[in-house]
């Protein structure tokens, strides 16, 4: 017997639905005997979970709260992954954004009109997320450096950095050791619609308008695809890749920093510990599992949200580690990844009989 | 300086830089099949996790050591299954791995202690430096080289071995081949799939084995996040090293080198914040990985191994 794979002149269509659907059920059957090896009942922590993230108003609500930065980020890290720029400082860009948007809503709120406090935020968030993104890509773009190393570094940077922020000079004097900075101000809050909902929900979908717009309708977008499909014949037809990765790298960078300053300004409203956990990395899952179409993007980071709030579910209700939802995004990123093959090739089980069969094998 | 101070800064250098190498060395082999596996940080803090919980159990680091070995070559599997057979995205098949081991890792940190709870801050066996017998008493190198603990000494003995497999033998040179190119490796009859699934789980195995020195020789116990990065900076390192595992050993040998820098400036009070000598490495990484790509560049030298990172399918055309 053997196993043959025959390529797909086009990807399977059935495949992009079912393929992350298998992949999920999948995960959870192997999180539920990694769990039930540590002696945690599954059905028991996958209920909580489910009831956790979906089962009440508050946890839809809830779970929505998760899905913003997941979506900012992930749509980030989709458009750069587009062209195989492959981004992994989502997390660090994320930082910055935050660290800017407090900077702005700490020491410079005062000076400002209180209409101006927010879209200064913003773009100063953009800025910083964008710069921080510019470091990787310039030198890639220049000197070829290895962005991924390169990102990943600068993930640790950043996170060190807000750690020495609000523990050390923007510590809250009056906070009795609280760590973290002052409460910002109120003209420093993300409007909230419901529950801890904000404003960062509008601004992801439109995000993904942008992503989709950019992508579908632009030259640019189409110079960013070109190279994605084949660097080679973007080069021999003129495309400045250093060019696109930089300005890929700034869209990229900057929708980061707008999460950042959604965590900071919608949620915490302070900078405290808290930001940088791991949004940044979910997001390459996020974009993959939608494989890189930013409206799945959007839907993907609501299922993902949910892992995330019935992770820290299990860990208030059954004192299981919140790590579990890691270890299942983890899983489901496998099984998506094996899957992929079925969206790509037509598989085929030959028996020992067909084997000499010449038709059975096609060669290239 | 006087000799203590450079003895104590060799002791931590090489102690610190230890796992480094390891995780270096497994990669090299690993990428030099061809497969690029960016999975070492998850599956070196999976090593650290599963050899410190069997040690603490079992009373026993060798059979922390045969544990992180076996679990981290079955990590090295799935990773080889995906990409090999099912002809995954590398990138991608290496961040899961990372995220899934770094899940898995800390939840084992935070359920496998006694009655449920945390394995921070329990001690459990380790593997202790003892003086090597004759060589310790070499001036400097000898308290410092030769005052380590079994896995490093294991370390002085794996180097020259893996040099000469990769440079001197046979099956070294099939192991280029099948790196640089995997088509005329497969019509000279080497089986590249074999191949690549072997050196994707030796290498995952070496970098089980830097998990295990993290947490029984060098830091001894457990900490959430115990590897902070040191798998990503492996990665860079064998960049650095240009695939050749005798320059990754001056790139261990310098990592490990800031790593003491940092121990002895915070011992020392330094006025510099706790958060910026901690982000040495990681600077220090870009910088190196700057310098490095630059000078290759500069000299018109491909060191990666051409077919790295590209699945090879006999029936489709390159």
């Amino acid at each position: 017997m053997k196993i043959s794979f025959e390529k797909r002149i086009e990807r399977s269509k059935l495949s992009v639905i079912m393929v992350p659907v298998i992949s999920f059920i999948l995960a959870l059957l192997s999180g539920a005997i990694i769990l039930l090896s540590f002696g945690v009942n599954p059905l028991q922590a996958y209920t909580v979970m489910i009831r956790g993230s979906l089962g009440s108003g508050y946890a839809l609500s809830e779970t929505l709260v998760k899905a913003i930065p997941l979506m900012l980020t992930g749509l980030g890290v989709s458009i750069s992954f587009r062209m195989l720029f492959w981004n992994i400082g989502a997390e660090g860009q994320l930082a910055m954004g935050g660290i800017a948007a407090s900077f702005v809503a700490l020491f410079l709120e005062k000076f400002l009109q209180p209409i101006l406090v927010l879209p200064t935020m913003f773009i100063s968030a953009i800025l910083a997320g964008a710069l921080w993104g510019l470091i990787p890509a310039s030198l890639k773009a220049i000197l070829g450096v290895n962005e991924i190393l390169t990102t990943l570094m600068m993930n640790y940077i950043a996170i060190l950095l807000v750690e020495y922020l609000y523990l050390g000079p923007w510590r809250d004097p009056e906070g009795y050791g609280f760590p973290g900075t002052a409460p910002f101000p109120k003209t420093a809050w993300l409007p909230r619609f419901t529950g801890r909902i904000h404003i960062g929900i509008i601004l992801a979908i439109l995000a993904a308008t942008l992503i989709w717009f950019i992508l579908n309708h632009t030259k640019r977008g189409y110079e960013i695809r070109i190279i994605g499909q084949n660097p080679r014949a973007a080069r021999y037809t003129g495309i400045n890749i250093g060019r696109n990765i930089l300005i890929v790298m700034l869209l990229s960078g900057g929708l980061a920093g707008i999460a950042g300053m959604a965590e900071v300004s919608g949620i915490a409203r302070r900078l405290c510990s808290g930001l940088t956990v791991g949004y940044g990395y979910t997001a390459i899952i996020v974009a993959w599992l939608a494989s890189l179409n930013p409206w799945g993007i959007l839907l993907i980071a609501f299922l993902i949200g949910g892992v995330f709030v019935g992770g820290d579910q299990i860990q208030i209700a059954m004192q299981t580690p919140a790590a579990v939802a890691q270890v299942l995004q983890g899983a489901i990123l496998f099984f998506m990844l094996g899957g992929t093959i079925f969206s790509n090739y037509r598989v085929r089980i030959i028996r020992g009989l067909e084997k000499n069969n010449p038709g059975a094998e096609p060669h290239g | 300086m006087d000799n203590a101070f450079i003895v104590s800064i060799l002791i931590i250098t090489i102690r610190a830089g230890t796992s480094l190498l390891y995780a270096t060395l497994g990669e090299i082999f690993t990428e030099r099949a061809g497969i690029l596996n960016l999975g070492v940080e998850g599956i070196m803090i999976m090593g650290a996790a599963t050899s410190f919980s069997t040690a603490y159990y079992t009373n026993n680091p060798w059979l922390g050591l045969i544990a992180a070995i076996i679990v981290c070559g079955f990590l090295g599997l799935i990773h080889a299954f995906l990409t090999i057979t099912l002809r995954a995205d590398q990138v991608v098949s290496g961040l899961a791995m990372t995220i899934f081991g770094t899940g898995l890792a800390s939840f084992m940190g935070q359920r496998l202690g006694p009655r449920g709870t945390t394995l921070i801050g329990l001690q459990g066996p380790s593997f202790d430096r003892f003086p090597f017998p004759l060589l310790n008493h070499l001036p400097i190198l000898g308290p410092s080289f030769f005052n380590q603990d079994i896995l490093v000494y294991i370390l002085y003995l794996l180097i020259p071995i893996l040099w000469f497999f990769l440079y001197k033998t046979r099956p070294g040179l099939k192991l280029r081949a099948v790196g640089e190119n995997p088509r005329a490796s497969d019509s000279m009859g080497i089986d590249v799939a074999k191949s690549r699934y072997q050196y994707t789980i030796l290498g995952a195995v070496l970098i089980g084995i830097a998990g295990s020195h993290l947490s029984l020789g060098y830091l001894q116990g457990w900490a959430e996040n115990i590897t902070g990065g040191r798998g990503w900076i492996a990665i860079a390192l064998v960049i650095f090293a240009t695939w050749n595992p005798l320059r990754a050993v001056l790139g261990a040998l310098l990592f490990g080198g800031i790593n003491a820098i940092q121990f002895r400036m915070q011992a020392a009070g330094t006025t510099i914040p706790a958060s910026f000598l901690n982000m040495m490495p990681y600077i220090f990484t870009i910088l190196v990985l700057v310098i490095i790509t630059w000078w290759e560049a500069f000299r018109k030298r491909i060191g990666a191994p051409s077919a790295l990172g590209l699945p090879y399918v006999r029936e489709e055309k390159d």
